[in-house]
């Protein structure tokens, strides 16, 4: 059995009789299947019980909170129970040597900047983006510094988005990319989705010996689980970026699931769970991958990455960041 | 020690920490059918460093390995016997018994004249632990239900 995902979008509790997870809510309670559980992401006001806290804690399953906005919170990240000293150890060693953590930063940003260059393919407005990347990436080369290493990756996005403006409708133009508060809708929608996707590198990195808060391009403790930061920057573009130009083309997003707050342009709680609706299907789906013979989930695909990076880190074989193929 | 015969790049995967054994449904499998079937038994009893899947105890200890097909029947083999060296140079004469419950088969196994044989393993097992990094995996037949197949293969 296949262990899928499981987000709660309503309200109600979370809770644990004998050996069985339940989630009540007005209506009813609903038993629910703990061992096709792989992760679970709480959108909806839960309470939970420390007993069912407790039970998924046992059975390694991580809990990902999002708060009213739809903005990630937190998460119940269990007692790790795979361990590798030694990975550690080389985790370690690469952020400590400059020499092996830019190697790092710059190949996370490089994977990035690929993989917008494959998008405004896609979208058929990638004009002019080659020969701006292929400076960009010459420069990247050149840095010698993390900042600067951010610095490069800050002006590809810039060129990424003007360009990637052209392809958007009317009203869901980005303009200007901002965050804290997203200053319109399409600013909002690729803020949500991305939250969504670091929360899903993490659940990716619990299931691995890697250690989440050691990273390279983001300072470690910059945020907590940083090296999920830093994975999830190869992702946005053929993931969040893929999904949210989706939604908003065919029309399945429109005005009315945005509504304007102190707090900047939101999703309604309608849009969310319809976005929500669409990430879930999308990350569900499967692409043949080219190395290993069969068939892998979107998914499936940011393990793997973990898998190349531990692969790096032991000095097996080099990380290449993945670009899109499909 | 299983793994060495079954791979040497797992063995040292696994002997380094990198365990992919939590979600592959042929690891579930096994854990399975040794739970269902053996109820009864005492089970995995851990002594020092081995973990046997079960003992009965008569005139002489016997340990007991269950395993799901024979495709690795060379590796089960060694693993028993690795068992029985170990416990005799604990001082405690045993013999072992491999099961097959999917096949109805039972296969006994005693240390006898193997001692050197499982001394090479043994050797060789130290060997690939200590290299800085695993060996080259060879791709095989039995790669396809390996757990490790994406982290090998990537």
């Amino acid at each position: 059995m296949r262990k899928r995902s499981l987000t709660l979008f309503s309200d109600g509790n979370l809770l644990r009789r004998e050996n069985t997870l339940y989630f009540e809510n007005a209506n009813d309670k609903k038993p629910l299947a703990v061992e096709g559980i792989y992760d679970i992401y709480i959108y909806g006001h839960v309470n939970i019980s420390s007993q069912a806290l407790h039970f998924l804690a046992q059975k390694g399953i991580a809990v990902h909170f999002f708060n009213h906005y739809g903005y990630y919170d937190g998460s119940f990240y269990p007692r790790e129970t795979l361990h590798s000293g030694n990975l550690v150890i080389k985790q370690a060693e690469h952020y400590l040597d400059p020499e092996k953590r830019l190697k790092l930063a710059k190949l996370f940003v490089k994977g990035s900047a690929l993989n917008m260059g494959r998008n405004l393919m896609r979208w058929g407005v990638a004009d002019g983006f080659a020969g701006e990347l292929e400076k960009l990436l010459g420069e990247l080369g050149e840095a010698r510094k993390i900042t600067e290493v951010m610095n490069v990756e800050a002006r590809i996005r810039e060129e990424y988005y003007s360009r990637w403006d052209e392809h958007l409708p009317e009203g869901f133009r980005i303009v200007k990319r901002t965050r804290m508060p997203p200053e319109n809708e399409m600013n909002a929608l690729i803020s949500f989705l991305n939250s969504r996707l670091y929360a899903t590198v993490l659940s990716e990195l619990y299931n691995t010996q890697l250690t989440p808060t050691v990273s390279y391009l983001h300072e470690p403790g910059e945020r907590r689980f940083s090296l999920a930061l830093d994975l999830s920057e190869v992702f946005k573009p053929v993931i969040a970026d893929r999904i949210a130009t989706r939604l908003v083309k065919q029309g399945v997003i429109k005005k009315e699931h945005f509504r304007g707050e102190l707090n900047g342009v939101l999703l309604t709680k309608e849009g969310m769970r319809l976005v929500l609706e669409h990430y879930n299907t999308e990350l569900a789906k499967s692409v043949k991958h080219p190395g290993l013979k069969q068939n892998v989930t979107k998914q499936r695909l940011v393990r793997l990455e973990a898998y190349k990076l531990i692969k790096h880190l032991l000095g097996v074989k080099e990380y290449e960041p993945l670009v899109a193929w499909f | 020690m299983n793994y060495l015969f079954i791979c040497p790049t797992k063995l040292w995967y696994f002997s380094h920490g990198i365990t992919m054994e939590g979600e592959n449904e042929w690891v579930d499998l096994g854990r399975f059918l040794h739970e269902r079937r053996y109820a009864d038994e005492e089970k995995e009893v851990l002594i020092e460093r081995i973990k046997i899947d079960f003992i009965r105890k008569g005139d002489t200890i016997e340990i007991h390995e269950v395993k799901l097909g024979k495709s690795m029947e060379r590796a089960h083999e060694m693993q028993a016997l690795y068992y029985l060296y170990y416990l005799k140079r604990l001082g405690i004469k045993a013999k072992a018994a491999l099961h097959y419950p999917k096949l109805n088969e039972t296969k006994e196994i005693t240390l006898d004249g193997h001692e050197e044989e499982v001394e090479k393993a043994v050797q060789f097992a130290r060997v690939v632990k200590s290299l800085p990094a695993p060996p080259e995996p060879v791709k095989s037949k039995k790669c396809k239900k390996c757990a490790y197949y994406e982290l090998c293969w990537v």
